[in-house]
């Protein structure tokens, strides 16, 4: 380049011209030699971006069967170490005050928002929609979260109560997480599926261990999004894979409390359910499409508790 | 018992018949100092690199389920804190009894480890399951030697041993002096193992056995740690203990590979054999059966029995227990199935 430059001044307009034009090309052909830099998406466990334990992984193609990334392929060890990450993080999450929930929970709604196109990318590739409708669903999610953040700080009023007793006593009961919740995500919708069960489990203060179902891409580029935005790492986990290997290992297992089957309908979610009530668990049943928003679900995933205090009789 | 001597070159040191028999009759400070320094040295990236070879074997099923028994009957459960109450110590023995309500075929810890004080609230919790000196049953540890900095006139060190060996205590977990090693005065280190060993003595003549803590980590080198092993062993310790638990690093594979390579030895050249304790630090099945690996290939399947090896833990018994309860149910277990204290 330094050459070329000294020798511009003194040259001709058509040596110019022509230098011009070679420089172009060397850049296109650097443009071209660029070597693409593909991305492997890990899962997402306490906080980190590991790789399965197991090595394996899933490719992902496209609606014409196009490669387009790999994802990691969670095993029962995966979910042992998830299941971990959650419960140690719960009591931190649960323990954080609604208010402080309500922000986190809007700030991943912000940062959504700005990652916006990465998402609608993603599923117009894996999901075949349209970029329209792939927009949509990106903005409904958000929109989703939104709604959620506004209710971490409302819940109680709703769903708890000063109890009248017939004694000189303060009664009330107040909705408490019902502590690590293992999630079958929608096997539809995407991104707008994955948050319809996720979000609700954290207003109350649930820790997260989720199975995502088709949008597996865009689930650990959620995961980027709550790494991101001040969620204490292992309140949500991560677990791209097979949901019919991983759902046996998590609805049996004894440091989950509940087990949300939204889209476990395809898998044989009678044997979970069974397999949950051997250690009592709260099961949500398998729902067609992606789960409602209401206070009822976010409520699902909380327990009661009743306090009793005497009345001061000064 | 004895008044503090000044450390000469040419002071003889109280008898140890093992020393005595390896240095000769006259056992003095210029030969124990000769014999130390003239171990081998440590190859570090050699022995670090062994340890963490141990890791790499592949240990599953049935070879899983063994070894995490081998694992609690090897366990000196142990709670060593300030704040210690009566009330702990009974609801460690209780644990030690019956470590999983669960499963009833769950064999006991070797011993629980307890304060001097607490050694005759430890017995009376145990009752009959007490081993009292025999082979059969739960053995009661007491640390001593003003545990666990060792800081205090031999005199009160002396008789710290001797009240917990009186309250019943089978086995003694005794301090070095680490400032007196790192000075190099070797002598009076031996001494007072010798004459630790010594008010380990019970009315009727048999002695109570004496694990000899190194504190590893205060030692800075594998050289010293494979001199202070080597010392211990001279002076009459039955067992070598990496750390007290309350020093970092605490137990560490390399450093309870390289005092395995010392009984080892040990053996080879006097046909006696001598236990070693890991503790501190150990709080996870794979860590712990990774030391049955080390021991195991460095010295042999024999050493895997609670009278040469110990795990000096408390939180490591849950993990085995929720590993267990994992093989037995084919489950996942979580925290709130075993428990706390």
């Amino acid at each position: 380049m330094a050459t070329s430059k000294t020798t511009t001044a003194k040259a001709t307009t058509a040596e110019r011209t022509a230098s011009r034009t070679a420089a172009r090309t060397a850049s296109d052909r650097a443009a071209s030699a660029r070597l693409d830099v593909p991305k492997t998406y890990k899962l997402f466990i306490g906080g980190a971006f590991p790789r399965s334990e197991s090595g394996r992984v899933t490719e992902v193609t496209d609606a014409k069967g196009r490669f387009v990334a790999n994802v990691a392929k969670a095993s029962r060890k995966d979910a042992r170490e998830a299941v971990r990450a959650a419960r140690k993080a719960h009591p931190g999450w649960a323990g954080a005050t609604a208010y402080n929930r309500g922000q986190v929970l809007y700030r991943v709604a912000e940062v959504l928002e700005g990652r916006k196109a990465q998402f609608v990318d993603e599923l117009v590739r894996t999901e075949g929609l349209t970029a329209a409708r792939a927009a949509k669903q990106v903005e409904a999610a958000i929109d989703l979260w939104v709604w959620h953040a506004g209710w971490t700080d409302k819940i109680a009023a709703i769903a708890g109560n000063a109890n009248a007793v017939a004694g000189p006593y303060f009664n009330i009961s107040v909705p408490e997480p019902t502590g690590v919740v293992a999630i079958i995500a929608p096997q539809t919708d995407g991104l707008l599926g994955l948050t319809s069960v996720v979000a609700p489990a954290l207003v109350t203060g649930n820790s997260v261990v989720v199975v995502p179902g088709s949008a597996q891409l865009s689930a650990i580029s959620l995961a980027e999004v709550l790494a991101t935005s001040d969620l204490p790492g292992g309140v949500v986990n991560v677990l791209t894979g097979d949901a019919a290997e991983l759902a046996p290992w998590l609805a049996s297992h004894a440091d989950v409390n509940a087990l949300d089957l939204t889209g476990a309908g395809e898998l044989d979610w009678i044997t979970l359910e069974q397999s949950a009530a051997d250690t009592l668990k709260r099961v949500l049943r398998p729902e067609p499409g992606i789960a409602p928003e209401t206070p009822q679900r976010i409520l699902a995933l909380t327990e009661t508790k009743t306090i009793w205090h005497t009345k001061s009789r000064l | 018992m004895t008044s503090p001597r000044p450390a000469s070159a040419s002071q003889a040191l109280a008898p140890a018949e093992r020393a005595v028999q390896l240095l000769g009759g006259d056992l003095s400070e210029v030969a124990l100092r000769q014999h130390l320094e003239g171990l081998p040295t440590v190859d570090a990236v050699g022995l670090e690199a062994r340890a963490a070879s141990f890791g790499t074997r592949s240990i599953k099923t049935t070879s899983k389920a063994a070894a995490l028994d081998t694992v609690i009957r090897m366990i000196d459960l142990t709670t060593l804190q300030g704040s210690d109450t009566r009330g702990k110590v009974r609801s460690l023995v209780a644990k030690a009894l019956v470590p999983d309500a669960s499963d009833p075929s769950t064999p006991r810890p070797a011993a629980v480890c307890v304060y001097g004080d607490m050694v005759g609230n430890a017995v009376e919790a145990l009752g009959s399951a007490w081993s009292a000196g025999k082979d059969d049953g739960i053995n009661v540890a007491a640390v001593a030697t003003a545990f666990p900095s060792g800081r205090a006139s031999i005199g009160v060190k002396l008789q710290d041993t001797r009240d917990a060996v009186a309250a019943g205590a089978d086995e003694i977990d005794m301090v070095i002096d680490r400032g007196a090693f790192l000075e190099g005065n070797y002598g009076k280190v031996f001494d007072e193992i010798v004459q630790t060993k010594d008010a380990c003595r019970r009315d009727d003549g048999t002695y109570a056995h004496l694990k000899v803590i190194l504190e590893t980590g205060e030692l800075v080198t594998y050289d010293n740690v494979r001199r202070a092993s080597w010392l211990s062993i001279l002076a009459g310790g039955d067992f070598i203990k990496t750390s007290t638990g309350k020093v970092q690093p605490a137990a560490t594979l390399p450093v309870t590979t390289l005092m395995l390579q010392v009984v080892r030895d040990w053996e080879r050249l006097t046909g006696e054999r001598i236990g070693v304790k890991p503790a501190g630090g150990i709080s996870t099945s794979k860590d712990a059966i990774k030391y049955l690996v080390a021991v195991a290939e460095t010295c042999g399947e024999a050493w895997l029995d609670p009278h040469l090896f110990r795990f000096g833990a408390s939180s490591l018994l849950n993990d085995v227990l929720l590993q267990r309860q994992k093989l037995t149910t084919g489950r996942y277990s979580g925290p709130d199935y075993v428990t706390i204290d």
